[in-house]
């Protein structure tokens, strides 16, 4: 790509893994048929589900983690360029060297650059959603260097050539069985009798990776959060492969969304307790590290941070739609989501699925490059009802469903609807017309019940007949019992 | 086209700059959140927050020589106080030289202090200061033995990031590694130390100063 | 205190006997209710579908239809929840009217002060918190408070109960297997509790759980708990 001698500073859409192949009710209908998958997808929502619910309940100030959470975040969109020079003044001062990408493609090849001056042809990696947005693996891979994810989901998801389906858990979409079965065929180092007790799994991936740490000489991460006055990072995570990535490697490189900052160390307090409890259901996550560029003779003496813009200068462009830049990846939305539980996180087609992908991937790309996705939804309100820093998500969802193409169908009968019903004298007609159209249509009477429905109706009105009965327009409409009273 | 291209971090700067045209009014960050825990037997509930975690809580200074009866080599931070070696056997390897990871697969178990712990969550947190060494000295060793005085233990979350320096490498330590990537089912052991055993000692047993 | 009924399109064309109940009740219980005729739709389907400029005559005329009652009820927590959320940002002019529109069981309990309506119902019932009335207007436990004191009535718990149905307006048809999906969830849950009667606080979200109960020929009914709170004698 080539990039223009002034800065343009139109906010713009970013590229990577963040654009549906296929609308998302195509996808979700052959997720939907796969029963293995709703189980899976089943059993490890519900546990998640309770697990969260324990661990939030016990916070008496909950509501008020909640409010400091979300009104923090918005401060740091609000001062976003503030921050981010302040925070690449911290950094630096502190021997970190501080990187600028506008886009996937250009972080992609600084992180390249970055591993060949270090002198390696290999990585090992902490999960993170910043490079699996902007297929970091990929972009490494073709120029030869191999990327080994550490983060036992990630690397299940990774020796299963699969995406992750997942913010938290990327290989949700497994059960134990198949994770073994992936293990024998893919992990050479695997026992032959490998079984599939989790904790047999995670010992064999334990196995795996340990040489792989030890001698590692580069490490890419992501951060969960970064602080503006200090320069620091943090890392949050459970298996520790996180801290022998941040503390063995000689190089560490990590790639931060630019939205990921906070503005002051204390700022931390709100946030270490909102997104464990929120996350894994967990009081604290097993292991949480920060580092503060370079700390002589102390991990990695050759630090680096990606700052990638890639779609989110145009999300803050949106008063409305920026929130979603709060998000800190808990994945609690997906958890508790109707929608993501049938569906699972692949028909979402980008790497961020569920509710907050359904708001976050459309306003990355521009909504029209991922027109389904804001109507995947029933508008239920269960994400925003969990959500740590408090993102509205379903009024996000409907503002941008006004900026979605409109099929031409759809729109005629909407207009044509609206026309109907701004004019009371219309309106009145069009129910005495429904209730004569609907007549030779054919009722069903319910024995039992004494309902009378429709069983079947022409397009589009079948996708709803296909499995449920439809009602029958009254004999009397409410209005014409009340004109005879 | 001739000229110098625009560096990316002016670009993205000018970005985001031209996103915030609206000019978001001021937000005020209500902090109505608990800072001081209430008075609460810290000890108690930080030791039963450990053991939900699966750590092992020891009571008392004597624990220590029984703990360390059962270990070969010990790899230790250059500060550790020497009292905490008291009678203690077996082979001590002290981080200077720097020991090199595959030294440190070789040990038993580490032993170190910490900068303090949170009783509402459970942790430990390491910050490289006094009895703490590198951060891969808690790490790479299957089995991390950490002293903590009970004056280090604070309440809540908020007490503890008041009392760290954001300068100094930090671990916070929540129980041993653990993972819940399959099946959403918690499993202790993955990459980092997969025994966790905390020694609780009272305020008054204070480190020997200097380092 | 002069009280306007909100009927809802959907009540209007196919669910008269929901709006007949409220009436009733409110009848019963010595207050005037009246109905005024310009009254059509909310907007909400158009809303919330991405059409907004079609939604606002729609919203403009509820203002101007209700403008002068001191309640508007709505025998729909969704319809409510529009009018309450929405409004306000559709149409500023509205604001004080959606301010004084409940759905039923919050103008029973909280305006009226009223829990027991004086029904009795010998029935075995379900009730499922539909998501607007219990996310977004947070009726709470309202409506199964005005259930408990119907006579006669056996309530018994719906698992899953705050799970979504799956319905979702125009999410039903655009994303009609994950609709379907949630959907047999929803039903099964409902058999499961071996009620005669599923109510709920939505129409549109009964016509889908109660399309699929009828579709598997369940002979659980599917009732507006207006029409519960209505009958006083024998099961209709």
């Amino acid at each position: 790509m080539r990039h223009p001698a002034t800065p343009a500073g139109v906010p713009s859409t970013g590229g990577g893994r963040i654009r549906a192949p296929l609308p998302f009710p195509t996808a979700a209908r052959s997720a939907v048929a796969d029963d293995q998958l709703r189980a899976n997808l089943h059993r490890a929502t519900r546990t998640i589900r309770g697990k969260r619910v324990r661990a939030v309940d016990e916070v008496p100030d909950w509501a008020a983690l909640r409010d400091a959470g979300a009104a923090i975040k918005a401060d740091v969109q609000r001062r976003l360029p503030e921050l981010l020079e302040r925070f690449e003044a911290a950094a630096t001062a502190a021997g970190a060297r501080v990187h600028w990408a506008r886009d996937a493609a250009e972080a992609c090849r600084i992180v390249v650059e970055l591993t060949r001056a270090a002198g390696a042809d290999e990585v090992v990696k902490v999960k993170s959603m910043a490079t699996q947005e902007i297929e970091l693996n990929e972009a490494l891979a073709a120029a030869g260097i191999a990327a080994h994810e550490t983060d036992l989901a990630e690397l299940i998801v990774q020796l299963g050539d699969d995406t992750p389906s997942h913010i938290l858990v990327p290989a949700i979409h497994y059960n134990r069985t198949q994770i073994r079965d992936i293990f024998r065929r893919r992990m050479a180092d695997a026992p032959a009798d490998l079984g599939a007790e989790p904790r047999e799994l995670a010992e064999a991936a334990r196995l795996h990776l340990r040489r792989r740490f030890l001698e590692a000489k580069v490490a890419v991460s992501g951060a969960n959060f970064a602080v503006a006055d200090t320069g620091t990072l943090v890392v949050v995570e459970s298996e520790g492969n996180g801290r022998m990535c941040l503390t063995l490697p000689q190089t560490l490189i990590s790639v931060v969304g630019v939205e990921k900052l906070v503005p002051s160390f204390a700022d931390l307090e709100v946030f270490l307790q909102l997104l464990p409890r929120s996350s894994t259901g967990e009081r604290m996550n097993p292991y949480t590290s920060m580092w503060t560029g370079v700390t002589p003779g102390d991990g990695p003496q050759d630090v680096h941070v990606v700052l990638v813009d890639n779609g989110r200068s145009a999300v803050l462009a949106d008063p409305v739609g920026r929130s979603a830049l709060s998000c800190i990846r808990c994945s609690a939305c997906l958890n508790v989501c109707p929608v993501y539980g049938r569906a699972g996180g692949h028909a979402y087609g980008s790497v961020y699925p569920g509710p907050i992908g359904a708001i976050l991937s459309p306003q990355l790309t521009g909504v029209a490059d991922n027109a389904s996705l804001p109507f995947a939804s029933t508008l239920c309100g269960a994400c925003a009802d969990v959500c740590p820093v408090k993102i509205d998500i379903p009024e996000i969802l409907v503002h941008l469903r006004q900026q979605a193409p409109h099929p031409v169908a759809e729109r005629t009968a909407m207009r044509t609807l609206s026309w109907i019903m701004r004019s009371p004298r219309r309106w009145a007609l069009a129910l005495r017309v429904a209730r004569r159209a609907a007549g030779p249509l054919g009722a069903w009477r319910h024995r039992r019940t004494g309902t009378r429905t429709l069983r079947r109706l022409p397009w589009p009105a079948s996708a709803w007949t296909r499995s449920r009965d439809a009602p029958l327009p009254a004999p009397q409409t409410f209005r014409e019992w009340w004109e005879k009273q | 086209m001739v000229g110098k291209a625009v560096t990316a971090r002016a670009e993205v700067l000018a970005r985001l700059r031209a996103a915030l045209v609206d000019a978001p009014t001021p937000v005020d960050v209500p902090r109505h959140y608990r800072r001081v825990a209430e008075s609460v037997d810290l000890v108690e509930l930080f030791v039963d927050r450990l053991v939900d975690y699966r750590a092992v809580v020891h009571h008392g200074f004597d624990a220590l020589p029984r703990l360390l009866a059962g270990v070969d080599r010990l790899a230790v931070p250059d500060d550790i106080p020497g009292h905490w070696l008291t009678g203690f056997a077996g082979q001590v390897r002290r981080d200077t030289p720097p020991l090199s990871p595959a030294d440190l697969d070789g040990m038993d178990a580490v032993l170190t202090g910490c900068a303090v712990a949170v009783a509402d969550t459970g942790t430990i947190v390491l910050d490289a200061g006094q009895a703490q060494g590198r951060r891969v000295l808690t790490l790479v060793p299957d089995r991390h033995i950490c002293v903590v005085r009970t004056g280090q233990i604070v309440g809540l979350v908020p007490e503890a990031v008041a009392r760290l320096d954001p300068r100094a490498p930090q671990t916070w330590i929540s129980g041993p590694s653990a993972t819940s990537d399959i099946e959403l089912d918690r499993v202790e052991g993955v990459h980092g130390p997969r025994r966790l055993e905390v020694v609780l000692i009272p305020d008054d047993d204070v480190i020997a100063p200097g380092r | 205190m002069r009280i306007a009924l909100f009927i809802t399109c959907v009540n209007d064309l196919a669910y008269p006997q929901t709006g007949i109940a409220v009436t009733r009740i409110l009848r019963r219980l010595g207050h005037t209710v009246e109905f005024p005729v310009a009254q059509t739709c909310c907007g909400q389907m158009h809303a919330n579908t991405g059409y907004r400029a079609e939604a606002v005559p729609m919203v403009r005329g509820f203002a101007d239809t209700f403008d002068g009652y001191d309640a508007v009820v709505a025998p729909s927590g969704s319809c409510t929840a529009m009018i309450r959320d929405q409004y306000p940002r559709l149409h500023p002019a509205a604001a004080s009217v959606a301010g004084r529109t409940y759905e039923l069981s919050e103008l029973l309990v909280d305006v009226l002060g009223v829990t027991d309506v004086g029904a009795a119902f010998a029935q075995t019932v379900t009730y499922h918190p539909t998501c607007h009335s219990l996310r977004m207007l947070r009726l709470g436990d309202k409506p199964l408070t005005l259930l408990r004191h119907v006579r006669g009535i056996r309530l018994v718990e719906l698992d899953d109960a705050t799970e979504c149905c799956g319905f979702g307006g125009t999410f039903a048809l655009k994303n009609a297997a994950v609709s379907t999906a949630m959907l047999a969830d929803k039903c099964a849950r409902v058999r499961e509790t071996g009620a005669a009667v599923l109510a709920a606080a939505d129409n549109s979200c009964l016509a889908h759980i109660g399309g699929g109960l009828d579709r598997a020929r369940s002979g659980v009914r599917a009732m507006h708990y207006a029409e519960i709170l209505a009958m006083t004698g024998h099961y209709a």
